[in-house]
């Protein structure tokens, strides 16, 4: 295997690793709140947002589609809390409804804009599917910029996020506004799956938020261990995943990169050390 | 039978295909397997096609159906193996064998028609194109027979063991108690989700099967608590999503599997809003009246409990009533004469007194 | 010279679907008691905490702590949950959670250093946890679960402490545990407010009591509180209300 580090290549691993990092810290977040599919549920709602920018704006410049994207996926989690806080439906309802529906929508408005003179689709459907190969450096930088700030509000009220996700009741006991902490956790998951969905594309983000978390629990008993050996699982698999996809021309990044993180999610299921199984027979002998 | 019509009869059946595992789905609360299922099925087809080396559908239908069931059982074993929760099991899975199948296809099968937008999205206005021809005689749309046996399938299974789907659903602890297996019931309502979906996904790809499965039953739900009543609305909702939708399409020029899954996402938002019981339009109007009723009750229990004390003369004025129940002076003149008019109070000399209605009233509300 | 009240419960009302579970209550709780509220199920007595505690709004009455209303005080006050409400899978270590009881103090962005892990390690000696600093959470027993909890509470350092229900399903160390903290805390003009399920254990344990049904049946001093007619008007039903005339 012969890797030939370009500049585009380079580009991509940055990007894939900026993206691995941050999707990794806040997954960590979602499966401790047993909020996972969030994740699918997004990035499938983000589709209809990044149809109305275009259509707004006329334009498919990645920053415009992102905050499309990140308007339609916050609305929808939105709905997702009010569903379930207002009726009977439950999470896992309220998050399929909210996933299929606007994607739905996200199709009539795609299937428009395909009939539309000035416009190929093709911009706006690597957003489907993901595309490493074609991000750009102004895409890296935008990715990199929106991470490093979700990562640095997560920092910055870590000590309320922790406590709100491990008992709210406390939690309002000392005077935290847990329903404001909430929205600004869901928030920062917005943006962390919006960003991710150019490199992977939608049906595989919710791996990227999940995997990483959950490979990452097998490890260590401590939270803040956890977020950082998430993003290190999360960005190590971006990096080799587009390393691999590199030498083999025909291998596309998305699902290799998902491929590559599915193994080391089976190596720390048995050999994680603080809660593998392997380490688990170990401590019962 | 045009066009047209064929593929209106499809998107029926489809829909009334899906609602019926839908509305145990989002009973037992494992609604997002159709969204994990419809993926991992991609495995499955190109798994199958490597084998076979042919497209026959009955065959990819079979390997389809075997990634559908092997996804529940992996995700199972994640979840029986207490590392996973149940929904980061789910969500872990899929996008595995969803991967490995768009591996097999873009290496080794670049030229063949499989292509991943079919997979998520379909396109049922070409069905009528895909013909089932036996004996020289066309029969049909492909898509209509293979729905038409699921559908079929679907309404047997779910007849036949319909006790055993509404107890295991509904009290599980006295299924089990009975001897029933949740397990059993699980696997054959995901099998039923795989054949679905894998018979559905040609025509309609797998975002409108996740809609299809889950909105309709959801909207019955918010509609009503009945099982029978609940699997009557969800088809209904169904085919009606699906005529509307496919009509919308039809004057937009636009994705019709998008227009469906849209339309049944508007059926919902209608019945959350005007729904009799629950819907926010009721809740609204009633809210006036309520907080007005509820203020009532507790003005009567409060009369009741300074009755013949001592501090009746003081306490039972309406004055004191605005200073013990932090009331606006408005809102207790309201309640004042709500209570008045209803005949639960009487006015004498500046005190508030109970009638017997008041009386039985407030001794209610104790629980007395 | 008679102690501060620091606990007022004023004509307290509150109803859960329009059906009242708290009524009239009354309270005056002075510094330094051990006090217990008891009552049968649905009494009221969670819900008596909640809103004292701010976690439900009154429908009528008013509480002050300390004279003031809770959300000014909320540092001097230590709450103990029940222990049901937790996901014991969350990764984080005894020591960890006992720390949360800081997070108060710290304020908004301030990061919990030593002085911090050295309250709630002598929070946990007091609760005979110290050993257990660095296990996570899900590998303790339930009576150790129970002393994390109130190593927690204690590690705030409040003037008032609020359990429900700490001895409920705990071992015989971990009760006796429980008590010699309440105890000790009473020496240290603390104030400690329980819900209490076992009437047995009453007299041994708490000075005064709250004796309550929706309504407050009786308060004050335990042998005072509980006679035996209190105890069949609280626990007896409709009959016994209506032997009072109500």
């Amino acid at each position: 295997m012969n890797i030939v580090i370009d500049y585009t290549i380079w580009i991509m691993m940055i990007g894939t690793a900026v993206l691995g990092c941050v999707s990794g810290a806040l997954g960590s977040f979602a499966v401790l709140r047993k909020q996972s599919l969030l994740g699918d549920a997004i990035s499938h709602a983000a589709l209809p947002g990044i149809g109305i920018a275009f259509l707004i704006t006329q334009s498919k410049s990645a920053n415009i589609l992102l905050l499309g994207a990140f308007t339609a996926g916050l609305i929808g989690s939105i709905l997702v809390m009010l569903i379930v806080k207002n009726t009977v439906i439950k999470e896992d309802s309220a998050l399929g409804i909210i996933l299929s529906v606007f994607f739905g929508i996200g199709l009539v408005i795609l299937t428009m804009i395909q009939k539309m003179p000035n416009a190929s689709q093709s911009g706006l459907t690597t957003f489907l599917f993901g595309s490493a190969a074609t991000i750009l450096k102004d895409d890296i930088q935008t990715m990199a910029i929106i991470g490093a700030i979700a990562i640095i509000i997560l920092m910055m009220f870590w000590k309320q996020f922790k406590l709100i996700s491990f008992d709210p009741h406390f939690a309002a006991t000392q005077s935290i506004p847990v329903k404001k902490m909430e929205i600004l956790l869901t928030i920062l998951m917005v943006a962390a799956i919006v960003i991710g969905l150019q490199t992977v594309g939608v049906v595989l983000m919710s791996a990227m938020v999940i995997a990483p978390a959950a490979s990452a629990r097998q490890w260590t008993n401590r939270l803040g261990k956890m977020v950082i050996i998430s993003a290190l699982f999360g960005a190590v698999s971006g990096i080799v995943g587009v390393a691999i996809s590199a030498s083999y021309p025909k291998v596309p990044t998305g699902p290799i990169i998902v491929i590559v993180m599915s193994v080391i999610v089976v190596i720390s299921l048995m050999l994680g050390s603080a809660q593998g199984l392997l380490w688990e027979k170990v401590r019962k002998k | 039978m045009s066009d047209q019509l064929e593929i209106a009869i499809i998107a029926c059946m489809v829909s009334s295909a899906c609602v019926l595992p839908g509305v145990f789905l989002v009973l037992r609360r494992v609604a997002l397997m159709s969204d994990a299922i419809s993926h991992a099925i991609l495995l499955g087809i190109v798994a199958m096609f490597f084998w076979t080396k042919n497209l026959q559908s009955l065959w990819l239908m079979a390997g389809a159906t075997g990634a559908g069931i092997l996804t529940v059982m992996l995700t199972e074993a994640l979840i029986n193996s207490r590392k996973l929760k149940k929904d980061a099991a789910i969500g872990l899975v899929f996008p595995l064998f969803f991967s490995l199948g768009v591996l097999g296809i873009t290496m080794f099968a670049g030229n063949i028609h499989i292509d991943t937008d079919a997979v998520l999205l379909g396109e049922i206005a070409f069905a009528p194109f895909n013909r089932l021809v036996i004996n020289g005689i066309d029969v049909g749309p492909m898509a209509m027979w293979m729905i038409g046996v699921t559908l079929v399938i679907n309404a047997s299974l779910v007849t036949l063991f319909y006790k055993e789907l509404k107890l295991m659903t509904f009290d599980s602890a006295l299924g089990k108690a009975l001897g029933f297996s949740q397990a059993l019931i699980h696997y054959g309502l995901m099998t039923m989700v795989s054949i679905t979906s894998v018979a559905a996904f040609d025509a309609v790809g797998s975002i409108l099967v996740v809609a299809l499965m889950i909105t309709p039953a959801a909207t019955a739900y918010l509609l009503t608590q009945r099982l029978p009543v609940m699997i009557g609305i969800g088809l209904a909702v169904g085919i009606l999503a699906s005529l509307l939708g496919y009509t919308a399409a039809y004057f937009l020029d636009a994705s019709i599997a998008g227009c469906i899954a849209a339309t049944t996402g508007i059926m919902f938002i209608l019945a959350l809003i005007f729904s009799p019981h629950h819907g926010l339009l009721m809740k609204f109007l009633l809210k006036q009246h309520q907080k007005q009723e509820f203020a009532a009750k507790m003005l009567v229990v409060q009369l009741l409990s300074h009755e013949n004390t001592s501090l009746e003369d003081q306490e039972n004025t309406v004055d004191h009533l605005e200073k013990h129940m932090n009331w606006h002076p408005e809102f207790a003149k309201k309640i004042t004469q709500f209570a008045l008019n209803e005949r639960l109070i009487s006015h004498s000399n500046g005190l508030l007194k109970l009638t017997e209605l008041g009386r039985e009233t407030a001794k209610a509300a104790l629980r007395m | 010279m008679t102690a501060p009240i620091v606990l007022s419960v004023k004509d307290i009302s509150l109803a859960y679907k329009e059906n009242p579970v708290l009524w009239d209550i009354d309270m005056d709780v002075p510094e330094g008691i051990l006090l217990a509220i008891v009552g049968p199920n649905g009494a009221g007595k969670t819900s008596l905490i909640k809103a004292i505690l701010g976690l439900e709004t009154p429908a009528a009455g008013r509480v002050e702590l300390f004279g003031q209303p809770y959300q000014k005080v909320r540092k001097r006050v230590g709450y103990v949950p029940q222990r049901g409400s937790v996901d014991w899978d969350f990764p984080t270590t005894v020591l960890d959670v006992v720390m949360m009881g800081r997070y108060g103090h710290l304020g908004w962005f301030k990061r919990p250093g030593n002085t911090e892990k050295q309250i709630a390690i002598s929070a946990l000696e007091k609760l005979g946890m110290a050993d257990f600093v660095d296990r996570q959470i899900g590998e303790l027993s339930g009576g150790q679960q129970q002393r994390v909890f109130l190593a927690r509470a204690l590690a705030q350092d409040a003037d008032l402490y609020i359990m429900d229900e700490p001895f409920v399903g705990v071992d015989a160390a971990t009760e006796k545990a429980i008590v010699v903290l309440l105890k000790e805390l009473r020496k240290n003009k603390k104030t400690v407010i329980v819900v209490h399920h076992d009437l047995q254990t009453l007299e041994e344990y708490f000075d005064w009591v709250m004796l309550m049904n929706v309504r407050k049946i009786a308060y004050g001093p335990v042998k005072e509180v509980l006679t035996t007619e209190n105890l069949k008007i609280a626990y007896g039903g409709r009959s016994a209300l209506k032997a009072k005339g109500i």
